[in-house]
């Protein structure tokens, strides 16, 4: 019958608008296709299917978009220019849940790359529909959304602020109540980009009792989740004294130890930081993670990591040391010292190294008691290298230089001063002669040994300006010895002796 | 008389005796003037000497004296002062040790308590070495567990691989793939597949039950008896969950367990508790009365002592009659719609007659 034929014509064309879109969604996934389908022209062939009447077709049509615009920005901003958002986010209030999902996928894949794109999404009033469907009941839809609400808070302060000002945080906080464990990491991840901006923002997300559910999930076997978590955890804490407080009374401590053995890296990576930004505060927050035994197990996990997941571990040792002189002892009697000089050894990376003498300057820096577990452990010709290798960037020898002067200021322990006077510059020289004029006055035995060593020799050979300080204490040095075994070792006396030889007549 | 006339006789004899006695006394007179001054020296001499060592011993006496008293009283003023000093430096002795322990005292709470800090440092170096044993036996116990878990994963794969492959085990005729014979003992999978057991799948009977149809007796071993029921009994559920089905108490829900009479009885107790609590006997009716009595007040616009406006009673509008000249009436009617033209008519052949 004609009108068989009629609707046979319509069935074919729905048909191959179905086989063309789920092909070209299929063709998206690999990434040397999409350039060829750019070339094509696929972006103005599949706006329209978008408005298709098949929902199959929308939303297949949705999915191939969203990958494309996945792979790069270029596509991305295409699909900006072509308006295909406003129609998108009205259907992501309108359509069945596949097509919500495909939808929060599409505005997702265009907010992740840059702050533009994800100001042109906001722009769309896409924030609005986003956090109608973070409230959906099926936890995909509301996982993709919240995933799309995380990238578009990911970029800067105002495009977080939009997130929050559309009430999206207290939805979240909800969903990382839910069962399903993907839509929890999405939710905390989000609540982590969130928070990480500013301490207001910081502020907002505690509000909403997000510290309790965090907290609560530390304890989950899932590494991808506990990641978001201490990532989450870490962002909230690093902003103020308060905040950090408030994470540190959640009772994380000493259960998120555990968490430091756990197998994936960057589990213990975000643990080490979040550590970090809470000792970073006051000392009291150090002293309480001290004593519950977070020093001796961030060293243990310097040990075993390598590479740039040692920083933060490293930077918490410098600031709990920086604090006070009871608490660097603390990490001094934790075996800090070693680990640290093992990790200084075996990094090559200018950054660490730079950190590395940070927390060695602080950790040396009280007293002489300090200074002397530091320098025993041979660290200051290493320090001493780093300062003059003309390879190092210039923050490393900054940061070299200021360790070494901080730890020489206290340092009483000559053993450990002796090879720096040969090598020293000057600067670095008249701190190790200050020292050197400080100890030898008092200490018979350190006098023979300085003598012996041939140090008495090396300090003649330096040549001081009259008046300044390093004469002064030469000086100093001088006077401890008596006058012929000064004259002994100052450079030529060979020369005088024999010169005394030649004038010498015999009577 | 006698005697004046023995000196008579004697005169001339005493006067040249006076005569050569002067002449001696006279010769002699230095040296026996020298002698009798000397004498005299000597004497007044002996005498001052004495006179002097009387003195002497008496202002030595007096000085004896005099020194004892002085000497006693500084000596009692020294032992004052001894006695004084003993004291003082006793008191110091003491107040040292009492400066001593509240100096110890006050630095140790208020400055520094190096006992308290050794003790804190030891503390913390055992606190963090069972810290480090617990974190060890924990990453043991999860990498004993994760190696665990993935032995059983894939032990339970090589399981159902095995099951499936069942059909290649080796029969006494024909090795099979597992079992080369030129291999000297067979693969791990040939003895996985002898000992692994077929997957369960119902199978359709071989021949209709009803056609197998013995006596009962006649059916069974002799030895067992007929089992009670005909058709096999499922997996019986634990006896506490059956007893706490049984004797469940009633959950009634809310329609069951509110009475027939409960509005009759809340609306009694809703008296009952105004009855009590109500002070004041007179209700108290809100401007009742002056609704009551309410003299009407017509409107300014349409109130004149002279005769009744016809603004408010016969229209409600201003009308300029000068400027509406010349306008057409506002149109009420609008046209209408296109789509209710067709409105029913075209869904069924019946509504068609348009």
């Amino acid at each position: 019958m004609s009108q068989r034929q009629v609707l046979q014509v319509f069935e074919q064309y729905q048909k191959a608008r179905t086989q063309f879109v789920q092909t070209v969604a299929d063709l998206a996934t690999r990434p040397q296709n999409i350039e060829t389908l750019q070339n094509a022209g696929v972006m103005s062939l599949l706006r329209p299917l978008l408005l298709d009447a098949v929902p199959t077709v929308q939303q297949t049509a949705a999915l191939a978009l969203g990958r494309l615009a996945n792979y790069n920005d270029d596509l991305a901003d295409a699909i900006v220019k072509a308006d295909i958002l406003p129609q998108l986010v009205y259907s992501l209030a309108e359509q069945n849940r596949f097509y919500k999902k495909a939808a929060a996928f599409v505005l997702r894949a265009v907010a992740k790359h840059s702050a533009e794109l994800a100001q042109a999404v906001v722009d769309c009033g896409a924030l609005d529909a986003l956090v109608v469907s973070v409230e959906e009941f099926d936890p995909g839809v509301k996982e993709a959304a919240a995933w799309a609400l995380g990238y578009i808070a990911r970029h800067n302060a105002q495009l977080a602020q939009a997130v929050v000002d559309a009430g999206a945080v207290p939805l979240l906080v909800l969903c990382i109540q839910e069962p399903e464990i993907a839509l929890k990491r999405i939710a905390a991840s989000t609540l982590s980009d969130i928070a990480k901006h500013s301490p207001e923002l910081a502020q907002t997300v505690v509000d909403t009792g997000a510290i309790a559910h965090l907290a609560q999930m530390t304890l989950n076997p899932d590494a991808k989740l506990k990641r978001q978590v201490f990532s989450a955890l870490g962002q909230i804490s690093k902003h103020s004294v308060d905040l950090a407080e408030m994470v540190v009374e959640a009772e994380i401590f000493p259960a998120v130890l555990s968490s430091l053995k756990d197998p994936d890296e960057y589990v213990k990576k975000n643990v080490t930081t979040m550590m970090r930004e809470i000792t970073k505060h006051t000392p009291e927050l150090s002293q309480m993670i001290v004593n519950a035994g977070g020093v001796a197990a961030v060293i243990d996990y310097l040990g075993d990591s390598r590479g740039n997941v040692r920083l933060p571990g490293i930077m918490m040792l410098g600031y709990i040391a920086a604090h006070s002189e009871n608490l660097a002892m603390a990490v001094i009697v934790s075996k800090g010292v070693p680990q640290l000089a093992i990790c200084m050894a075996e990094e090559s990376e200018d950054h660490i190294k730079a950190a590395t003498a940070w927390a060695f300057g602080q950790i040396g820096q009280h007293t002489p008691e300090h200074a002397r577990a530091v320098a025993a452990a041979n660290v200051l010709p290493k320090l001493l290298n780093l300062y003059l290798d003309t390879q190092s960037s210039e923050d490393l020898q900054v940061k070299a230089k200021k360790a070494l002067k901080n730890i020489l200021q206290k340092c009483t322990y000559l053993p450990a001063l002796e090879p720096l006077l040969y090598e020293a510059p000057s600067n670095i020289l008249k701190h190790v002669i200050c020292q050197f004029s400080k100890v030898l006055p008092h200490d018979s035995k350190a006098r023979r040994l300085f003598v012996t060593s041939g140090g008495l020799k090396k300090v003649q050979e330096i040549k001081a300006e009259p008046g300044s300080a390093l004469q002064e204490h030469i000086n100093a040095i001088n006077n401890c010895y008596p006058e012929e075994i000064v004259r002994y070792y100052s450079p030529g006396y060979s020369e005088v002796l024999l010169e005394r030889v030649d004038n010498y007549q015999p009577s | 008389m006698a005697a004046l006339l023995q000196l008579y006789t004697q005169i001339n004899v005493i006067k040249e005796e006076y005569y050569t006695q002067n002449r001696i006394a006279e010769e002699n007179r230095q040296r026996e003037h020298d002698a009798a001054v000397k004498i005299q020296s000597w004497f007044r001499g002996c005498q001052v000497r004495a006179y002097l060592s009387h003195i002497h011993r008496q202002a030595t006496v007096i000085q004896k004296t005099c020194r004892g008293f002085a000497a006693r009283q500084h000596f009692r003023e020294r032992l004052k002062t001894a006695y004084f000093l003993m004291k003082i430096h006793f008191y110091n002795k003491m107040a040292v040790k009492i400066q001593q322990r509240w100096r110890g005292y006050f630095v140790r709470t208020y400055v520094h308590n190096f006992y308290a800090r050794k003790r804190y440092l030891d503390e913390l170096a055992k606190k963090n070495g069972q810290i480090r044993r617990e974190l060890e036996e924990l990453a043991e116990q999860q990498r004993k567990e994760r190696e665990r878990t993935a032995m059983e994963k894939e032990e339970k794969e090589k399981y159902t691989q095995a099951q499936r492959l069942h059909f290649l085990l080796s029969t006494k005729q024909c090795p099979g793939v597992f079992n080369s014979p030129f291999r000297q003992e067979p693969d791990e999978m040939e003895l996985r597949l002898r000992r692994v057991k077929p997957v369960r799948t119902q199978s359709a009977p071989k021949e209709p039950w009803h056609l197998n149809q013995q006596p009962l007796s006649l059916q069974y071993n002799k030895d067992k008896l007929p089992p009670i029921h005909k058709t096999p009994q499922g997996p019986f559920r634990p006896a506490v969950e059956v007893q706490q089905q049984r004797y469940r108490p009633l959950e009634p829900s809310l329609r069951v367990a509110t009475s027939i009479t409960a509005l009759e009885e809340a609306r009694e107790e809703l008296r009952r508790q105004e009855w009590r609590t109500r002070l004041i006997d007179q209700p108290f009716v809100p401007f009742s009365k002056a609704q009551r009595n309410r003299r009407y007040e017509s409107l300014l616009h349409t109130a004149s002592p002279y005769q009744q406006e016809e603004y408010g009673k016969k229209h409600f509008r201003e009308e300029d009659q000068d400027q509406l000249k010349g306008k057409q009436p506002f149109k009420t009617v609008f046209t209408s719609c296109q789509v209710f033209e067709k409105y029913g008519r075209l869904y069924s052949n019946a509504g068609k007659i348009v």
